[in-house]
C-alpha cells in the first residue's frame, strides 16, 4: 500500500476556450463516480451562468476526486481548474503553483492557440509535469497526428504518448487518468515544519464567510487553530476545514502537507484572503511566505453610472457585493456633469470589465452606462512631479506636461496563415511594432507584436475576430511604459463638453477616432427640435464635426373623433422617456449614444 | 364646464371596403346589422340621457366609417332620438360622407331632418393619388358629391385632404387645394398621412414610396400656405376654415370640453372621466358597456390639446379653467424655442408655429415637462 501523500495527485487542466477543458473535467467526475448520474449537469465546474454561456472559466475552482487506478490503488485526485483568460494570468499562476502536473488539452482540429501556449509556458516555468492530450478526435476535421507534431514542435514536449480522446463521448478518458497517476509526481512538503499553505482561490459564502481554497505546502492545520495571512496580516480562527467534493463539502477536521482543501474562518471579504497569499499558524508561523504573491493590480478603468440616477445606491450595493467575491475589482465614487453620480472602476483587463458589467446587469438587474475604458498613463509634469492618470477628466493641461508615457504590451497572435496580412494591418493601425513571426506549422503562424495597451482595450478583440473570422487568438502581457505623444480628445455637443466622452489617445489616432466618434454620436442622437453640432476637439482645436439635423416632422395629424388617448399615451411615455435621457444643456442624449462610442472598429 | 352643452359623437362603423391606410374601426354591414346597430346607438343615448339628467347637447357628429352607408332613414332615426333626449337647439350637426354613387337623395333627406354640415372625403383631386391611396372613387365622382350637396341646400361643407401621400408633389397638392376653393367648401381638414401598424400600409411599409421626412414637412407647409391664400385660415394643426366656419364640434375636443361618443370605438369625456366603447360591433350591440380610461381634464391634457390650436395656450384660458396662469417653467420653455421658430410668444400666452406643429409630438413634452 502507498502511504497517504504518495497517493495524491494535484493537477490542473490547461486549454484554450472551447477546446474542451470543462467537458473533460465532467468526464473525470463521472469516471470517479463523484457525481450521481442524475445530478450530472454538463460542465459542473463552471457554475456561474456567464461561464457556461461563454464556455470559459472565470474563476478557478477545485475539486477532490477518488480514482481507482488499474494498479488496484485508490488515488486522491485534486483537480484545480484554471481561468482560461489572459486577464487572469496571475490567478492562473497561483493555481499552477498549487499543482505538480498539468493536463494540456489541445483541440485536434484547431491546434495550439496563443493562450494555450502562454499557459503552458507558465506551467513549465512552475516546474509542472505536462501531460498533453488531443481532444475532439470525434470531429470530422480532426487531425490528431498533425496536432501531435505541433505540440512537439511548438511547445517542445514529447507527445508520442499523448492520448487521443473525445471528452464529449468519453473515449480514452481513462487513459488520461492513468497518465496522471503515472506521470504527475506526488506532492512533497514537510509535515513537521510550520504550517504553510498557498491560497489559490476563494469565494464568499453567505453562511461561512469567505471560504479559501488552499494547497498545503508544509505542516498541518486543524479546526480551532488561529491562522494568519502573511501578506495582509489578518488573523482568523478556523471554523471548518476539509475537502471540496464535486457535490458537497467533506469536513476532515484537519489538512496536512500535500493536500488540497478548503478552510473557513469567518473571514468577511475576499480581500482579507487574497489569492497568492500564504496562510500560516499564528502560534507557530512560517519564517518566509511562499514566493509569488502580488496584490491585484487593475490595468483597465472605466466609469460606471446608473442609467437612472435614482439607482445610484443600488449600484453601490451591487459593487460592494461583487467585491466580496472579487478582490481585483476596485471602485470609487466619481461624478460626471453628463452622467451624474457613478463609480470609477478598475479591472484586471477587458474581459474582467465585461464580466463585471454583465453581472451588474444580469444578476443585479441594473441598467448601466459605461464610459470608454482607459489604461493608466504616467505623466511627468513640468515641475518634475509624476502623476498616474486613469481618468481623462484628470488629464493635466497640455502646457504643464513635460513627458507622457503609456503602457506597452508584448502580444502574440496565433492565426491561420491566410489572415496574417489582415492582422499585420490591424496591428499597424493600432500602432503596433512588429517583433517577429514564427510558423507553428505549415498553416499557422505566431505573429509577435508590441502593442500599446490602450489600443488593445479598445475593441481590439472584436476587430481581431471580424478580420480573422474568429480563427485568431491573442495573448499579451504588460511589458512596461514608453514615452508617447498622448492627447486628450474632448467631445462637445451643442457647444458643451461631455466629460463622460473624453478620452486619452495617441496623437496620430486622434483624427480618425474623432471622426468616427462624431459619426457614431450623430447616428445615435435622435434628431432634436433644433440643429445640434457635435464637435471633437484636441487642446481646444476642433478636428471633427458633425451635425444632427433638426427634426422636421413628428406629429399626430389626426386628433379627432374624440379619441385623444393616443396623444395622451404618447405624452405620458415621453414624460417617462425623458427620465432615461441624459439632459445636456438642452440636448437629450440617449444611453445608446454613450455606448456607441465604445464600438469604433472601422 | 360640466354644466355646459355636450358634443355628441356617433361612430358609424360601416364601410364598403377598407382603405389601406385607415385604422378606424369599420366593417361591411348588412341590413340586419345596421338595424341592430341603430337600435343599440339609440338605447345607448337613452341610457346616458338618463344618467346625465337633462344635460343638453349643441353639436352632433356622425363620423365613421362611412355614415352615408346606413342610409338616411337610420341616420334620421338616431338624430331624432338625440334631439328628443339632448335638445340639440341651434346645434351644429355634421355627417361625414364618402364620394361614390348618387348621394343627392341622401343629402336631401338628412338636410330636411336637420343635418347642417357635411364633411366629404375628397382626399385628393388627383386620380393617380386616389388610386395609390386605395380610394374607391375618382376625383370627378368627388366633385359631383360636392355639387349634389350644394344642390341639396348644404352650405357648410368641409373637404378632407391627405398630405404626403404616394406620388404627391407640391404642384399636385396645390391643385387639390385649388379644387377645394373651386368647389365652394367652407372648411378643409388636411391630414399628413400616418402609417399605422395594423393597416395594409403598415404591413407593407417597405413597399410604399412615401415622401421622406423633409419632403413631407415641406408639403405640409405648402398646404398651409396655399389654403390660407384661398381664404381658409388655419385654426388647428390640420384644420382650416373660412371665417365663421370652424368646426364647433371638433373645437370641443381641443378645448377640452365634454362630449359623449356612442358606437364601437367611440370616445367620451364626461364629468371628468374619459372612457370609450371598445372596438367590436357585436360587443357594442349585445353588451354596450364602456371601458374607463381614467380621469381627464388636467393641465397637461388641457395644454396639449390647446397647443394643437393656432390660438395656443393663454393665461386667460388657464385662469378660467385652473385658477392660475400658465406655469412659469412652461412659459420659459416656450420662450426658449421661439428663436428656433417653433413657438410664438406674446404677453398673455404662446402658440406653436407651423414649424412647431410639425414637431408637436416632441415639442409638446419639451415645453410642458
Amino acid at each position: 500500500m502507498l502511504s497517504g501523500r504518495e497517493r495524491i495527485r494535484n493537477f490542473c487542466i490547461i486549454a484554450h476556450i472551447d477546446h474542451g477543458k470543462s467537458t473533460l473535467a465532467d468526464r473525470m467526475l463521472e469516471l470517479t463516480k463523484s457525481v450521481p448520474i442524475r445530478e450530472m449537469e454538463n460542465q459542473i465546474l463552471d457554475d456561474m451562468d456567464l461561464e457556461r454561456e461563454r464556455g470559459i472559466t472565470i474563476k478557478a475552482h477545485a475539486v477532490t476526486l477518488v480514482y481507482s487506478a488499474k494498479d488496484g490503488c485508490d488515488y486522491i485526485f485534486n483537480l484545480i481548474d484554471t481561468p482560461g483568460h489572459v486577464d487572469f494570468n496571475y490567478e492562473v499562476s497561483r493555481s499552477l503553483a498549487a499543482c505538480e502536473g498539468a493536463v494540456l488539452v489541445v483541440d485536434a482540429s484547431q491546434g495550439i492557440e496563443a493562450q494555450t501556449l502562454a499557459n503552458t509556458y507558465l506551467a513549465s516555468d512552475a516546474g509542472l509535469e505536462i501531460i498533453p492530450v488531443i481532444n475532439k478526435i470525434d470531429l470530422p476535421g480532426a487531425q490528431p497526428e498533425k496536432v501531435r507534431g505541433e505540440i512537439e514542435d511548438v511547445i517542445g514536449i514529447p507527445a508520442d504518448e499523448a492520448p487521443c480522446i473525445s471528452a464529449k463521448l468519453g473515449t480514452n478518458v481513462g487513459k488520461v487518468m492513468e497518465q496522471i497517476v503515472k506521470h504527475v509526481p506526488p506532492p512533497g512538503g514537510d509535515e513537521a515544519a510550520p504550517f504553510k499553505a498557498l491560497i489559490f482561490d476563494s469565494y464568499y459564502d453567505d453562511y461561512k464567510g469567505v471560504v479559501i481554497h488552499v494547497r498545503v505546502m508544509d505542516g498541518r492545520v486543524k479546526t480551532g487553530d488561529v491562522i494568519r495571512m502573511m501578506a495582509t496580516g489578518g488573523e482568523f480562527t478556523v471554523t471548518e476545514c476539509g475537502y471540496m467534493r464535486a457535490t458537497h463539502f467533506e469536513p476532515s477536521g484537519e489538512l496536512s502537507a500535500g493536500e488540497v482543501g478548503v478552510i473557513a474562518a469567518s473571514i468577511k471579504a475576499v480581500r482579507q484572503a487574497r489569492v497568492g497569499d500564504t496562510v500560516t499558524l499564528s502560534s507557530n508561523p512560517a519564517k518566509e511566505p511562499l514566493p509569488g504573491y502580488r496584490p491585484a493590480q487593475p490595468m483597465v478603468f472605466c466609469g460606471i453610472y446608473p442609467a437612472d440616477g435614482a439607482k445610484y445606491p443600488d449600484l453601490r450595493d451591487a459593487l460592494d457585493k461583487l467585491q466580496l467575491n472579487d478582490a481585483s475589482l476596485t471602485f470609487e465614487p466619481e461624478t460626471s456633469a453628463a452622467l451624474g453620480f457613478g463609480f470609477r472602476c478598475g479591472f484586471l483587463g477587458l474581459l474582467h470589465m465585461e464580466i463585471v458589467q454583465e453581472r451588474l446587469e444580469r444578476e443585479y438587474l441594473l441598467d448601466i452606462i459605461t464610459t470608454a475604458p482607459s489604461v493608466i498613463y504616467k505623466i511627468t509634469l513640468t515641475d518634475g512631479t509624476t502623476v498616474s492618470i486613469d481618468n481623462p477628466t484628470n488629464y493635466p493641461d497640455p502646457s504643464k506636461i513635460a513627458r507622457a508615457e503609456e503602457p506597452i504590451t508584448d502580444a502574440h497572435i496565433f492565426t491561420p496563415k491566410d489572415y496574417v496580412g489582415n492582422i499585420m494591418e490591424l496591428c499597424q493601425e493600432r500602432r503596433g511594432t512588429f517583433i517577429d513571426m514564427n510558423y507553428i506549422d505549415a498553416d499557422r503562424v505566431d505573429v509577435h507584436y508590441e502593442l500599446p495597451l490602450n489600443e488593445i482595450i479598445y475593441d481590439f478583440f472584436d476587430a481581431l475576430k471580424s478580420r480573422t473570422r474568429g480563427y485568431a487568438s491573442l495573448d499579451y502581457e504588460l511589458k512596461g511604459y514608453r514615452e508617447s505623444r498622448l492627447v486628450k480628445l474632448d467631445i462637445l455637443i451643442n457647444g458643451e463638453t461631455v466629460d463622460a466622452l473624453s478620452f486619452i489617445l495617441h496623437e496620430d489616432r486622434a483624427y480618425a477616432k474623432a471622426r468616427k466618434m462624431a459619426q457614431n454620436l450623430k447616428e445615435n442622437i435622435p434628431r432634436q427640435l433644433f440643429e445640434v453640432p457635435i464637435q471633437a476637439c484636441v487642446g481646444g482645436r476642433i478636428i471633427a464635426r458633425e451635425t444632427v439635423k433638426a427634426m422636421r416632422k413628428d406629429v399626430l395629424a389626426k386628433c379627432y373623433g374624440g379619441d385623444i388617448s393616443r396623444k395622451k399615451k404618447l405624452l405620458e411615455k415621453q414624460k417617462e422617456g425623458k427620465k432615461r435621457m441624459r439632459k445636456l444643456g438642452s440636448v437629450d442624449i440617449p444611453q445608446e449614444a454613450f455606448m456607441s462610442v465604445l464600438k469604433l472598429d472601422e | 364646464m360640466s354644466n355646459g352643452n355636450l358634443g355628441l359623437y356617433v361612430h358609424v362603423p360601416f364601410c364598403d371596403g377598407k382603405c389601406p391606410y385607415c385604422d378606424f374601426y369599420s366593417l361591411r354591414g348588412t341590413d340586419e346589422l345596421m338595424d341592430a346597430y341603430t337600435e343599440a346607438v339609440i338605447s345607448c343615448l337613452r341610457h346616458w340621457a338618463g344618467v346625465l339628467g337633462g344635460r343638453g347637447a349643441d353639436t352632433m357628429y356622425f363620423g365613421g366609417g362611412t355614415p352615408n352607408l346606413i342610409g338616411a332613414g337610420r341616420l334620421i332615426k338616431i338624430l331624432s332620438a338625440a334631439r328628443e333626449l339632448f335638445g340639440l337647439e341651434n346645434a351644429e350637426i355634421t355627417a361625414e360622407v364618402n364620394p361614390g354613387g348618387d348621394l343627392y337623395p341622401f343629402f336631401r333627406e338628412i338636410k330636411a331632418a336637420g343635418v347642417n354640415r357635411l364633411s366629404v372625403g375628397l382626399q385628393s383631386a388627383n386620380d393617380g393619388e386616389l388610386l395609390l391611396l386605395g380610394r374607391r372613387h375618382t376625383a370627378e365622382q368627388a366633385f359631383k358629391a360636392f355639387a349634389d350637396a350644394k344642390r341639396a341646400g348644404f352650405d357648410n361643407i368641409s373637404a378632407d385632404l391627405m398630405l404626403a401621400v404616394q406620388g404627391q408633389t407640391e404642384e399636385s397638392l396645390c391643385r387639390s387645394a385649388a379644387a377645394c376653393g373651386r368647389l365652394g367648401v367652407r372648411h378643409v381638414s388636411a391630414y399628413l398621412l400616418q402609417v399605422e401598424p395594423h393597416t395594409v400600409y403598415g404591413k407593407n411599409r417597405a413597399g410604399l414610396r412615401l415622401p421622406d421626412e423633409d419632403t413631407a414637412a415641406a408639403l405640409y407647409i405648402c398646404a398651409c400656405v396655399e389654403l390660407e391664400k384661398l381664404g381658409f385660415g388655419q385654426y388647428e394643426i390640420s384644420n382650416f376654415a373660412q371665417k365663421g366656419f370652424k368646426s364647433r364640434h371638433n373645437l370641443k375636443y381641443w378645448h377640452c370640453e365634454e362630449y359623449l361618443g356612442v358606437g364601437p370605438s367611440a370616445h367620451s369625456f364626461i364629468n371628468g372621466r374619459r372612457f370609450h366603447y371598445p372596438r367590436g360591433l357585436r360587443l357594442f350591440i349585445e353588451k354596450g358597456t364602456a371601458q374607463d380610461d381614467g380621469g381627464g381634464g388636467g393641465f397637461d391634457e388641457f395644454a396639449m390639446l390647446a397647443l394643437r390650436l393656432t390660438e395656443g395656450l393663454s393665461d386667460g384660458g388657464c385662469l378660467a379653467r385652473f385658477g392660475r396662469k400658465i406655469p412659469s417653467h412652461v412659459a420659459d420653455a416656450a420662450k426658449a424655442y421661439e428663436k428656433a421658430g417653433l413657438t410664438s410668444c406674446s404677453a398673455g400666452g404662446f402658440r406653436f408655429t407651423r414649424k412647431g406643429f410639425l414637431v408637436s409630438n416632441i415639442l409638446t413634452p419639451a415645453v410642458l415637462f
